[in-house]
């Protein structure tokens, strides 16, 4: 059995297929202005890179916040079932997720067989997201690519205490104002992050093994304020970003 | 793509609860009562909270009007916006109550719905629900320059003791004083007498129409009581409300041997805490419903009749304090959670959604520890939603969606 997930966030989309367990191929597109096109856009070019007709495939699930508006799935799944199963096939231990993607950030309590046991997401508001990370690197004319390895060169970070985005920037022009260094600044917005999402993670009883998943799981600098906070290693794959789509791929089989 | 398949539903007329229209009309006469001119009807006017001690204001033919119930109609009209912002450029905080910030607003612009409410002739406030309506209820005396009664009730965190018991019931005394001076006239206690016997019975009913639900499928669901609850709100301690209540629950005991549910298919049934998210009452009662998911019951419409334990039906008056005092919401969170828990099992509920609503402090500020006490004692799921009742600038529909879908996929 052929089976597809197709996961449209907020900033990308992402499509992964799926053969009986087996992971075929995956891709990634930026979401842009219309997610229903993106989502097939995204889809399309999965199937074009396994020289694959749509239809040899026999299930599709949707996830994401543009779930709904794909209308050539078979079903919409949130993305917090779809990272637990996702995340399960890629570790079977895990038993905790730590999910931050561009509008939102998870935590996601999870069984032995990949349920879900608990969840908890961030109130209406982009501190402690993707959107964060990307309006910080723009106020500090740094590439987000390169935010991670930056900050694991910082001394000690800055401190930066507010919790919304639009404050947290002003604070950061007050640091750059104030001769504070680029690479302290950085630590200091990742050590925000990391306090903010694990206060709201240990509210669900997180617990170990915890796997980060979504796009800022490519963020060294997040990733390492996150298990500082934790006080434990998180397991990152290198399909992270990708985790909700395999999900969805793998929950299209059941 | 269909996440939720959409139910085609041939009994839906039936399903429709006949005793809305009466409700209707009743409300709609309450109203207008109020809002006839004074020299015509005669009547005092008193704004009262919601869970103000209303049963003498009746005893002595004042007409109570709720800034509350007012507030709720502002919400599910939508309103509710343009008000909380006009009150913000009068220098009300964001933070504060959204039922406040609107009233306030409403009474110094021509509209809202109804096109606002009857002025107040005296203010009668009792903090049993929140701190915010003494400084709510303190603006409002100003605007319109009319005496304020309080009633100050200590917080039952688990027990009430004597001393408790003295203060609440001097101040019942008090009560009826202000009354009196209100009034110009001697209080009624024969009246009150009939009046505290209609109250107690008015709760009854809607207790007993509250407990239908225990029967599967529920004849109704939580947004039929968020409706119906208009009645044990504004008209306690009146014949109508006891009448209204009667018919109601003679409807839902047909219903039931009928086996007529609610949802045309209920597959979980779930427990509500907190007040309504008025301005999208229909929008979540069609969300849970194509989920086939239940809101059996609530904690905010029994809330009205969770101080009868305490009443004394021979000496209403002399119980009076005391049993205001002892709300489910002056109370603490283990008698919260205590509470929260009974229901889950009562009503035989699969999880509880709890909305953490930036208005009501008093509601909210506990529900993390008690959803953790649910969750602890009952392993049930659990959801929170983050809104407000009336302020809709509070509201994203897809992050509540979101959290809806993942809660229902949860249960399996």
């Amino acid at each position: 059995m052929i089976t597809a997930g197709v996961d449209v966030g907020s900033i990308s989309a992402k499509a992964a297929i799926v053969q009986d367990g087996e992971l075929l191929t995956t891709c990634v597109i930026l979401t842009g202005y219309n997610s229903r096109d993106a989502g097939r856009q995204v889809y399309d070019q999965a199937l074009a890179q396994l020289t694959m007709q749509a239809g040899r495939i026999d299930k599709i699930v949707a996830t994401g916040y543009g779930r709904n508006s794909i209308d050539f799935a078979d079903k919409a799944v949130t993305e917090i079932t779809c990272h637990a199963a996702g995340a399960h096939y890629l570790d079977p231990q895990i038993r905790s997720i730590i999910d931050i993607g561009g509008q939102d950030s998870k935590a996601i309590v999870l069984d032995d067989t990949g349920r879900v046991k608990d969840f908890t997401m961030n109130d209406k508001c982009a501190a402690g997201t993707g959107r964060f990370l990307e309006v910080m690197a723009r106020a500090l004319q740094v590439d987000l690519d390169a935010f991670g390895t930056l900050s694991l060169a910082a001394d000690k970070a800055a401190p930066i205490s507010s919790l919304c985005t639009v404050f947290a920037e002003s604070e950061v022009i007050s640091l750059i104002a104030k001769g504070a260094s680029r690479v302290n600044i950085i630590a200091g917005i990742h050590a925000s992050i990391g306090a903010r999402v694990v206060s709201m993670a240990k509210r669900i009883g997180v617990r170990p093994p915890v796997m980060m998943t979504g796009g800022v799981a490519k963020n060294i600098g997040v990733v390492r304020a996150l298990e500082a906070k934790l006080a434990t290693t998180l397991r990152v794959s290198e399909y992270a970003q990708l985790t909700g789509a395999i999900g969805a791929a793998l929950l299209a089989a059941r | 793509m269909a996440s939720v398949e959409k139910i085609v539903d041939p009994d839906k007329a039936r399903r429709k609860i006949k005793a809305d229209r009466r409700m209707r009309e009743i409300m709609a006469n309450y109203y207008m009562e109020a809002k006839t001119p004074k020299a015509q009807r005669g009547k005092k006017i008193a704004w009262i909270t919601s869970g103000g001690p209303v049963e003498p204001l009746h005893a002595m033919d004042v007409i109570p009007i709720y800034p509350e119930n007012y507030g709720a109609m502002i919400g599910a009209s939508k309103m509710g916006v343009p008000l909380c912002e006009k009150s913000e450029e009068m220098g009300y905080a964001r933070d504060l109550c959204s039922y406040a910030r609107a009233d306030i607003a409403c009474a110094t612009v021509a509209g809202g719905p109804i096109g606002g409410l009857p002025e107040p002739d005296m203010l009668v406030c009792c903090n049993n629900i929140c701190g915010t309506v003494l400084k709510w209820y303190e603006v409002q005396a100003r605007y319109y320059n009319v005496p304020l009664f309080i009633l100050d009730t200590p917080i039952t965190h688990t027990t009430f003791n004597d001393d408790m018991r003295r203060y609440v019931t001097r101040q019942s005394e008090e009560y009826i004083a202000f009354l009196e001076m209100a009034c110009g006239r001697r209080f009624d206690y024969d009246r009150m007498k009939t009046v505290g016997d209609l109250s107690i019975r008015g709760q009854q009913l809607w207790q007993e129409i509250l407990d239908t639900t225990m029967h599967k499928p529920a004849p109704m669901t939580c947004f039929d009581a968020f409706f119906h609850l208009a009645m044990i709100v504004t008209l306690r301690g009146t014949q109508t409300a006891v009448d209204y209540y009667e018919m109601l629950l003679a409807e839902m005991k047909e219903r039931v041997a009928q086996g007529i549910g609610m949802l045309p298919v209920e597959k979980y049934r779930l427990v509500w805490d907190n007040l309504p998210i008025w301005y999208r009452l229909r929008w979540l009662s069609e969300k849970f419903m194509e989920r086939s998911a239940c809101l059996v019951a609530d904690t905010y419409t029994s809330g009205w009749t969770s101080w009868m334990p305490y009443v004394d039906q021979t000496d209403f008056l002399g119980f009076m304090g005391e049993s205001y005092a002892r709300i489910f919401l002056n109370s603490g969170t283990d008698l919260m959670a205590e509470n929260i828990v009974r229901m889950v099992k009562k009503y035989d509920a699969h999880g509880v959604v709890f909305h953490s609503n930036r208005s009501c402090k008093p509601y909210s500020f506990g529900q993390y520890d008690i959803q953790r006490i649910v969750q602890k004692k009952l392993g049930i799921p659990t959801l929170m939603i983050e809104a407000d009742m009336v302020d809709e600038r509070s509201f994203s529909e897809s992050q509540v969606e979101t959290r809806i879908d993942a809660f229902i996929e949860m249960l399996g």
